[in-house]
């Protein structure tokens, strides 16, 4: 019984195959070579915006134009928003439909302390986390508890909480919400070097710095033993009770966490494109995560973050490449295919070739 | 006892979840009369029921071995093809359809191709009759195990199988129901799961003993339970006092 | 009044559009465990086949086929949904749920990609096209047709259910599939049969859809899809009577709370939802759900604390 799986490589790194024992004390070194690869990966990506490189057909501009760095960003976004989502999906086997409400409340959220509030953008951001992480601790308790009328309870009741976000932020009550316009970020609350053309790789690095606190906290709190209960409650939820611990607050811990997360992303997200959107709302942006996780490996330290970034990076580009058809038609039945030929997602395919 | 057997279960090893549950189980069913599977509680008799039957539960598989029916391998076959060649089964929990009526569930029971015998159902249990537009969740268990045996005799079956059939009824329902066992032995051999020994020292001819997912003893029946020793050894029941004198 | 009355009639046309949509689901989720989000892209692909015939063909002769093409789009579609890829995942119901999801998302898309993103008139017969008065209210005469065919569907599968013998295996299999099979019945034959009904169900709440709403559009049936979704779970999948009930109540809601509570009817859906599954009492023994509960819920031990 490994508590926590063994670690993928990425196509683009491979990592050794190291036994993942954080708390093991078997000396300093094996206790910081799991941390080589997420630590060269993250010396790589820190250093793209120093590279001039030019990619014909996969970006437009050489990889420090602001274009190609945006992409990048949303890319990072994705990936992280995905690895988040996983913790509920993939770690505690959790089918939330309503990540969605917490990544839009991100966006909006702060958008709105700013501008409403007149409140700085940390400050803004800040405030839209306490106040997101206790929406989740009262929405989770609620949609956990339906849990008891079996799983499809739960991902109905989420489903049902973010379909009234969504409504709500489409409906524009008291033009608060801009309606299926969006709202464009609130500038003047942005501190200047987070904004503008110019300023895209500060973007950039704030991106990568989420996605690594989010690795980091999704890594760390999935070796401890909350983590091991999680992936017990996953394979066996009797178990977990039948052992004295109360699978009902570690749910509620890993969907408030998992929330917490989102809000973030969202402001993020509010960030790197520059403005709220209503499709942060709905339910199909959860969908998409979930086609994320499950695309990259659901379970895996690496699968949601490769699935977020190839995915975004997909849905961003095929539109650019004028194939003629819908980038979700094609991302959709890439998807479905997966499913059959890639189970453990594609993270799993080159593990299996090297097994 | 030259015929040929009925069903033949050869070095089956079952897999649930992970864990061995079954290793090497091998044992005859012959063409008449009644074989008890014995053994104490979680030995693996009902999942060597499963596994023959194909019902095995999500996550369980055999890994090994071979079942054949009639001489055909019925291994890795789905459960409905298993069951249409001509196999009855009522398993431990009755699985009887609580929200269909008595006449449905045994409507659902009739396989093309086959005589319906309602005539000996009706004959056995003459009590389904009178009730056969209540719905079967609110017959007692007693009358829900009726139901179960009858759907097994509705169809002209080369064999039947029936887990556990006495288990939580009333004394005086075990000896009714062990009465309907015996007669519906004379027509068709059974596979029977039984943890009531006076039931099995009426009914069965030979006996297959389980310990911790293994063959541990193939006999007699009545040889079997007239050893004492052998029998408190083998199920740890022997000084246990038999329910409901059948 | 005469308000009141038109929304009532509007209400029920709304319910008996999601009944359309909801029955199937039920049927598929009880019988399947299968959570279908591909049953909203079935309909919007009949709604745009059914458009196609309504405009070539013209007039009520022109909305009956397109009634037959829409329900014979939906069937078919299902039907080869079910047979290529849902039948090969048979017993991994997550893998089955996944591929549903895929196809949520791939199907409107590729209408977006052969008819465009915009929202298209649905041609409706003037037969159709006016008002009836009802106590003073003038009510659109399509609310009619849509709960006559509502009762008519719920009618029919009442029949399937209580007088087939499909309709009784799949009633059975509700209950327990495995059992089913242990009788010697083909159960993937129902899981088709049942599909396909679903399809033909949502192509045929695509039409009325159509005439209901005036307008299609590529994301029509997955917008619909999640008030189904509550239907469903409200219904608690007991019988077709309670899912026709739940839609009734749903769609009622929505209509009242959207005149009298400023425009919040969707919201308040949510909250008849989150309210109904909050205050459930054990469903009745049998039901899938309380199948799944009893897989699913763990005894309560107190927690003897520490940490591992």
């Amino acid at each position: 019984m490994t508590a926590t799986r063994t670690p993928r490589a990425t196509p683009a790194a491979p990592a050794p195959a190291v036994k993942d024992a954080p708390g093991t004390r078997h000396g300093l070194l094996r206790r910081l070579r799991p941390a080589t690869v997420p630590v060269a990966v993250l010396l790589v990506l820190a250093l793209l915006p120093y590279s001039a490189l030019d990619i014909p057909v996969l970006l437009d501009g050489p990889v420090n134009s602001p274009g190609s760095l945006q992409l990048f960003a949303l890319c990072l976004v994705f990936g992280a928003l995905a690895l988040g989502y996983d913790l509920m999906f993939g770690r505690t086997g959790l089918l939330s439909f309503g990540h969605a409400l917490y990544i839009a409340g991100g966006s909006y959220g702060t958008q709105l302390a700013m501008t409403e509030l007149g409140l700085g953008l940390l400050p803004a951001a800040l405030l839209t986390l306490v106040l997101g992480a206790l929406a989740a601790l009262v929405l989770g308790a609620v949609s956990l508890r339906t849990l008891a009328l079996g799983s499809v309870g739960f991902a109905m009741v989420t489903l049902a909480f973010a379909q009234a976000g969504s409504i709500y932020v489409e409906r524009n009550p008291g033009s608060l919400t801009g309606g299926e316009e969006g709202l464009p970020l609130y500038v003047d609350g942005v501190p200047d070097a987070l904004v503008g053309v110019q300023n895209t790789a500060n973007v950039y690095w704030l991106a990568l710095a989420y996605l690594a606190l989010v690795a980091g906290v999704v890594w760390t709190v999935t070796a401890r033993p909350a983590g091991r209960v999680w992936q017990a409650i996953r394979d066996n939820e009797q178990r977990v009770a039948v052992l004295g611990r109360s699978p009902f607050a570690h749910k509620l811990g890993a969907f408030v966490l998992a929330s917490s997360l989102a809000v973030l992303g969202g402001v993020l997200h509010l960030l790197v494109t520059a403005g709220a959107t209503p499709h942060t709302s709905t339910p199909e942006f959860t969908l998409t995560l979930l086609v994320m996780v499950v695309l990259g490996g659901s379970g895996t330290r690496w699968g949601p973050v490769v699935g977020g970034v190839l995915f975004t990076y997909l849905d961003q580009r095929l539109g650019g490449w004028d194939l003629g058809v819908e980038p979700m038609l094609i991302l959709g039945s890439l998807f479905v295919l997966a499913v059959y030929l890639a189970p453990g997602g594609i993270t799993a395919l080159g593990r299996r070739r090297s097994a | 006892m030259t015929a040929p057997p009925i069903l033949r279960v050869e070095g089956l090893d079952v897999d649930i979840a992970g864990s061995r549950i079954l290793t090497g189980v091998t044992f005859d069913v012959p063409a008449s009369g009644v074989t008890a599977l014995l053994g104490r509680n979680g030995v693996g008799k009902t999942t060597t029921i499963r596994a023959v039957l194909g019902l095995l539960p999500d996550g369980g598989r055999v890994t090994a071995g071979r079942v054949t029916f009639a001489g055909d391998d019925i291994t890795h076959e789905p459960t409905h093809r298993t069951v249409r060649r001509g196999i009855g089964y009522a398993p431990e929990d009755r699985g009887v359809f609580a929200g269909l009526t008595v006449a449905e569930n045994l409507t659902l029971a009739e396989r093309p191709g086959h005589a319906h015998r309602y005539d000996l159902v009706h004959d056995l249990f003459p009590e389904l009759a009178a009730r056969r537009d209540q719905r079967a969740g609110t017959l007692s268990g007693g009358q829900q195990q009726m139901v179960a045996l009858a759907r097994t005799l509705l169809n002209d079956n080369t064999l039947v199988v029936v887990d556990e059939p006495t288990k939580g009824l009333a004394p005086r329902v075990v000896t009714e129901a062990a009465e309907v066992l015996e007669r519906a032995a004379e027509r068709v051999p059974l596979l029977l799961v039984e943890q009531n020994l006076a039931v099995v020292r009426r009914l069965a001819r030979s006996a297959v003993v389980l310990d911790a997912g293994q063959v541990v003893h193939t006999g007699d029946a009545r040889d079997l339970l007239a050893d004492t020793a052998r029998t408190t050894a083998l199920l740890g029941v022997g000084s246990r006092p038999d329910h409901g004198a059948a | 009044m005469d308000t009141l009355v038109l929304l009532t009639l509007t209400g029920l046309g709304l319910g008996a559009l999601y009944f359309l949509i909801a029955s199937g689901l039920a049927l598929i989720f009880g019988l399947m465990d299968v959570l279908n989000f591909a049953h909203g892209a079935f309909l919007t692909v009949s709604v745009y086949t059914a458009w196609r015939t309504a405009e070539t063909v013209g007039g009520m002769p022109g909305l009956l086929l397109a009634a037959v093409v829409g329900t014979l789009t939906g069937l078919l579609l299902a039907a080869v949904v079910e047979l290529v890829l849902i039948r090969r995942l048979y017993g991994r119901v997550k893998e089955q749920i996944l591929v549903t999801v895929g196809l949520s998302l791939a199907v409107p898309a590729l209408v977006q990609t052969v008819w465009g993103a915009d929202a298209r008139p649905f041609p409706v017969p003037d037969a159709l096209a006016g008002t009836v008065g009802v106590m003073g209210a003038r009510v659109p005469v399509n609310r009619f047709l849509l709960i006559a065919v509502a009762l008519l569907v719920l009618a029919g599968i009442h029949l399937f259910l209580s007088r087939t013998r499909y309709g009784l295996i799949v009633r059975a299999g509700v209950e327990d599939r495995a059992m089913v099979t242990a009788l010697g019945i083909d159960v993937t034959r129902a899981f088709t049969l049942v599909f396909a009904l679903g399809g033909a169900l949502a192509g045929l709440a695509g039409v009325l859809g159509g005439l209901y709403f005036g307008s299609l559009s590529p994301h029509q049936g997955t917008s619909m899809l999640v008030f189904a979704f509550v239907v469903v779970i409200i219904g608690g999948l007991v019988s077709i009577t309670s899912v026709a009930l739940s839609a009734l109540t749903v769609g009622l809601v929505q209509q009242y709370a959207n005149y009298y509570a400023g425009g919040y009817g969707d919201l308040a859906v949510v909250v008849l939802l989150a309210a109904v599954v909050l205050s459930r009492p054990a469903a009745g023994t049998g039901s899938p759900l309380t199948r799944l509960r009893r897989a699913l819920t763990a005894p309560r031990t107190r927690s003897a604390g520490g940490t591992a």
